[in-house]
Formats: structure tokens, C-alpha cells, sequence
């Protein structure tokens, strides 16, 4: 399994625009993850009468209102951006394939059940079905965020997996499984849903973008990260008075976000080319 | 000595929107331990089914009908629970399927797969299960073993990849391996070398075979004893030298009539007229009478038992009565 999608990565990885998004991915973890040692302590006391400083030496990407350094920020909100979208598809993937992967093998009742749940909830716009949680739940925590982002988005994978799952239980090594006493749980698990890694990893990879974008618009209405945690959405609302006054301060987290939400599209739809030839 | 396997009187049937269909219909027969039996007939004479059947892998809607009997060992398959009846796949009975291509996992190594039948039935290490996948693919035949322990299906030969279905059949050492048209899909001098390989290996472990093929020819010098299946039943059964030298029955007699014979002077081959007929209306009488050469009056509307024509020689036709077989 471990080496079809190896495969699929390197022939992802041979058109261009895969290659520039996964670039520019490894770069902006690498950085977002490392750079904390290299810059200036953003714990440091800030000189609050200084306020928003343009872009200059000691501070490449200027400070905010509070003459906290723009780039800190930008990184430490960049690690919560990242492990939040990360850590939600990693959720949403695995909920949808369980689902796809039940539906398709059992089909019947459990198939029909399903399936009109996800329809269901596919239905309903995702921002709103969010909206309606975080209302209810005031103060969610960081680690509640991240589920409710999970649990929102496997509908669409469950619906991939469980159309590939429904081709592949007719294949002959699932036959030649059972005849050799492989269980459902086993079939499902070691036989069909391996074979469905290249989509899933599609999805997960394209959905990593949507996750940004949501977590950046919830943090954005201030219901997402809550200060004094930083992230990217958060900052640009910190950032909307200063707009024309100290524009750097909204601009350089809005560069971060769209740009990596471009590498992980671009980087997904290599992927879904490598998978598929004729969708390319 | 009871046989390794008994199946009396086997009817699977699948509801469809035409009626009923009944493609296998009462058959029974036996194999005992270390005995290749080979089942034949037609495409659509029910051989698969019956073959998936004693595993329990008819697929749904099909069901076996009660008063079916299949023992293994005395053990009633039928009213297995799920557990018991996976201890039984692949650990007591090995399968092989037609078409190599397709009956190995795409995504997972030779070593994996292999290494996983071998763990399903045996608690062992990877490490130990990696040893054993290659102690298996050295008894099959692969040539250069090691490095075919790390590769993918797709890089593999048609041939070499019965051998690895083979050797992940023979992971948990089974007592009886069927093998479901086992060379079909592969070249000529391929399916000798793996007939081949299923003889040797039935010898060497003491396993028996029942080896389902439409294909009278590779059945000769393998077989210990034959089964003719025409329209879901056995219509003949024999030792295959008896069988070869006394076909009985019209529908052997036409089947080995219809094989090219590479010997003897050169003659037309004598196709067997007309096709097997739908299983969701079998003739009534004998199922071979529309297309029998031989047919008597009787056989429009009596169905003939399995009659004696010689030692250990049953057929179901009125011709063994009438002592004109």
C-alpha cells in the first residue's frame, strides 16, 4: 500500500504545478515549524507606544498595533493554522472512509442509511452547519474546533470511498480473501480500503485548503482560534482598523493564507491527475 | 476410511425474474484425502457454484437448500457458525480462482500477501511469516525467490502469479485445495507447468484436489477420478483411465469427441449440437436429451438415475439399463 501511493506522490510530483505546491508546502511547514527559534521572542515586552511599525530591519514584515513582530505572529499562527487543518482531514478522512467503506461493503439498509445522512448533510452548507455549533458552544476549545471541523467534512470522502469500495468488493482477490477466512473487518480494512488510498489522499489533500479557508473565516468572524492564540484568520481581524493605515498587518497573514491554500490545490489536483490521466 | 469430503445431493438456487434458476442441482460426490478429483463440463454447467459452494462463498441471492449435505471430515459445512466456518477457509480448504490477474491484492506486496494468509491462520511474527512466504514461493517454483518477495502483482507474470495464489492457498497447509479452472487464463505451456505443480504438490503434502475444468485434456494424465457435470449434475463418474477408455455417457462421449487429439489420423472435430440450456428450465426427463444423439423415447420424460456401467463407473443415463453403454 505504502508503495502505490509513493508511486502516486512521484508521478504527482512529475507536472509542474504538483511540484511547485509541494514546494511550496514543505517550505511553509519547514519554516512555520522551525523559524520560532530563529526570530524575535514574540513574548518579548512589546514597546506599546511604538505601535504599528512598517516593514524594516528587525521586523521584515513590520509589527501590529501592539508592536508585536508581524512575522512571529505569522509563524506561531501559521502552526496553529497548519495543525488545526492537518488534524481535522486527518479526522474528516479517516470518519468518511469508515462510512464509504461500511456502506459500499454491506450495501442494504446500512447503505441506504447512510448514504441519506450524508445527503442530508451535505444539504446543508458546512459554514452554516459550523456557525450553529460554535453558537451553541461559546467558548470551544482549540481541540473541540478541530473535531468539529473533522466531523463536518467526511461527507464527500465517505461518498468517494464508498463508490470505489462497491466496484472493488466484486473483485476476485476479495473472493480469493474470503475463501482464505478473511472477516468483513478484514476485508474492509486490509483489502478494499488500501486500494482506495489514492483517492482518499486526494480528497484529504484538496480538503486541507478548504480547512484553512473555513478556520481563517471562523477565526475572521472571531468564533474559530480565540485570542490571544494567533491565527492567520484572527490577525486579519486584529488588522481590519489598521487597513489603511498599517496595511502590513493584515496583508502578510492574507499572503500566508492564500498562499498556502494555492499549494495544497495545486499539490491536490497533481495528485487527482496522477490518479486519474483523463481528469487532468 | 471416510473421504476428506462428501457432498450429497447439493442444490443451489438463485432467485431471478424469470423463476427460479437451479444451476447446481443434486449433485453429489466425494474425494478422499490425497485424491485429485477433477470436475468437468461446459461453461454454466454449475461447476463454479458447486466449487464455491463447499466453501460457502455462493454469492447472494443464491442459497444452498436445505437437505443439502457438504461434511468435511464428518464436519457439517452447511451449519457451520461464521467463526467455525473461517477456521475452515483457507486453514482446512485453499481456493485458486481462474484468473491470476485479478485474484491478488494490486496494491500489497508478494510478501505481504503471502505473509498475511500465513499469519491469519498461524500466530506468528512478520519476520518469521516473511521466512515462511519465502520457504512457499520456493515450493511453488518461482524462480529467484528473494526478489520476488518485494514486488507488486502487476509485476509479475500471469504464470507466476497462480504460483503466488498457490503458495498463499498453501500457507495454512491445508487438507484439500480447490482449484477453480486453476490454468484457463494462461498460456498452454504455462498451464502444464502448473498442473504440474499441483500434482507434485498434492503428493508431496498429501493434499487433496478437486480441480474444476472444462477442459478434458488436462484432466488425463493428472486425474485420479473424473466427474462430468451436464446442467447443474454429475451425468458420469470414473476413474480417469476408465473414463478415457470407456465414456459412457453421450455428453463425455461428445465432450471428448470435441477435443482436438494430436495422435491418431486426422479427423473433423464433432462439435456437441445445440447449448446447455437455461437453468431456469431444465428439459424435463434427462437434461441431455434435446441434444443427444442417442436418445430413446424415454428420456423426454424420465429422468434417469446414476445407474453402474462397470467398477466404480456411474452415469445418469437410461443407456447403462438398456447394457448398450
Amino acid at each position: 500500500m505504502t508503495g502505490s501511493l509513493w508511486r502516486l506522490m512521484l508521478r504527482a510530483l512529475t507536472s509542474p504545478s504538483g511540484r511547485l505546491g509541494a514546494v511550496i508546502i514543505a517550505l511553509l511547514t519547514l519554516f512555520v515549524f522551525v523559524a520560532p527559534w530563529l526570530l524575535p521572542d514574540p513574548s518579548a515586552m512589546p514597546d506599546l507606544m511604538a505601535g504599528a511599525v512598517p516593514p524594516g530591519a528587525g521586523h521584515p514584515f513590520g509589527t501590529d498595533q501592539l508592536n508585536r513582530d508581524v512575522l512571529s505572529r505569522v509563524v506561531s499562527g501559521g502552526q496553529i493554522s497548519l495543525s488545526v487543518a492537518g488534524l481535522a482531514v486527518l479526522l474528516a478522512v479517516t470518519l468518511g472512509a469508515l462510512v464509504g467503506g461500511l456502506a459500499g461493503f454491506y450495501g442494504g439498509w446500512l447503505d441506504s442509511a447512510l448514504m441519506r445522512m450524508v445527503d442530508g448533510a451535505l444539504a446543508i452548507p458546512r459554514l452554516f452547519l459550523l456557525l450553529l455549533l460554535v453558537a451553541v458552544w461559546e467558548q470551544m476549545p482549540l481541540g473541540a474546533l478541530v473535531l468539529v471541523l473533522g466531523a463536518t467534512g467526511w461527507f464527500a470522502t465517505s461518498r468517494i470511498v464508498r463508490g470505489e469500495v462497491l466496484r472493488l468488493r466484486e473483485a476476485e482477490f476479495v473472493l480469493a480473501a474470503t475463501a482464505l477466512g478473511a472477516g468483513p473487518g478484514r476485508i474492509i480494512l486490509r483489502h478494499l480500503l488500501p486500494n482506495v488510498a489514492g483517492p482518499i489522499l486526494v480528497a484529504a489533500t484538496l480538503g486541507v485548503g478548504d480547512v484553512i479557508l473555513l478556520e481563517a473565516g471562523l477565526s475572521y468572524l472571531g468564533i474559530g482560534v480565540r485570542p490571544p492564540t494567533p491565527s492567520w484568520g484572527g490577525m486579519i481581524l486584529d488588522a481590519r482598523p489598521l487597513l489603511t493605515t498599517a496595511p502590513w498587518t493584515s496583508i502578510f497573514p492574507g499572503l500566508a493564507i492564500a498562499t498556502t491554500v494555492l499549494a495544497v490545490n495545486l499539490l491536490g489536483d497533481a495528485l487527482r491527475g496522477a490518479l486519474d490521466p483523463r481528469s487532468a | 476410511m471416510t473421504p476428506l469430503l462428501e457432498v450429497e445431493d447439493l442444490r443451489i438456487t438463485f432467485p431471478t425474474r424469470h423463476g427460479t434458476s437451479h444451476p447446481v442441482d443434486g449433485v453429489s460426490f466425494s474425494v478422499a484425502r490425497g485424491e485429485l478429483l477433477a470436475l468437468v463440463g461446459e461453461s454454466g454447467c454449475g461447476k463454479s457454484l458447486t466449487s464455491l459452494a463447499l466453501l460457502r462463498l455462493v454469492p447472494p441471492p443464491g442459497q444452498i437448500q436445505p437437505g443439502s449435505a457438504i461434511r468435511l471430515d464428518g464436519t457439517d459445512v452447511l451449519g457451520l457458525g461464521p467463526e467455525e466456518l473461517r477456521s475452515i477457509r483457507g486453514r482446512r480448504i485453499g481456493m485458486i480462482f481462474q484468473d491470476p490477474m485479478t485474484s491478488l491484492n494490486p496494491v500489497f506486496t508478494i510478501a505481504d500477501q503471502i505473509g498475511e494468509s500465513v499469519r491469519a491462520h498461524q500466530k506468528v511474527s512478520k519476520r518469521a511469516a516473511r521466512a515462511r512466504a519465502l520457504e512457499l514461493l520456493q515450493e511453488v517454483g518461482i524462480p529467484d525467490p528473494t526478489q520476488r518477495l518485494d514486488v507488486y502483482p502487476h509485476q509479475m507474470s500471469g504464470g507466476m502469479r497462480q504460483r503466488v495464489m498457490i503458495a498463499i492457498a498453501l500457507a495454512s497447509e491445508p487438507e484439500m485445495l480447490i482449484a477453480d479452472e486453476p490454468t484457463t487464463a494462461l498460456d498452454v505451456t504455462v498451464q502444464a507447468q502448473i498442473l504440474e505443480l499441483l500434482d507434485g504438490l498434492r503428493a508431496a503434502r498429501g493434499m487433496a484436489v478437486l480441480l474444476i475444468t472444462h477442459d478434458l485434456g488436462i484432466v488425463a494424465g493428472r486425474a485420479d477420478r473424473v466427474a462430468v457435470m451436464y446442467a447443474g449434475r454429475l451425468v458420469e463418474e470414473a476413474a480417469t483411465a476408465e473414463l478415457f477408455a470407456r465414456p459412457s455417457h453421450p455428453y463425455t462421449k461428445g465432450l471428448l469427441a470435441s477435443v482436438p487429439r494430436i495422435t491418431g489420423a486426422v479427423t473433423r472435430l464433432t462439435p456437441i449440437a445445440g447449448t446447455v440450456p437455461a437453468p431456469t428450465a431444465w428439459p424435463a426427463g434427462c437434461r441431455f436429451h434435446p441434444r443427444c444423439p442417442a436418445a430413446l423415447p424415454r428420456c423426454a420424460t424420465d429422468d434417469p438415475p446414476a445407474l453402474p456401467v462397470g467398477n466404480a463407473h456411474r452415469m445418469r443415463c437410461w443407456l447403462a439399463e438398456a447394457g448398450r453403454a
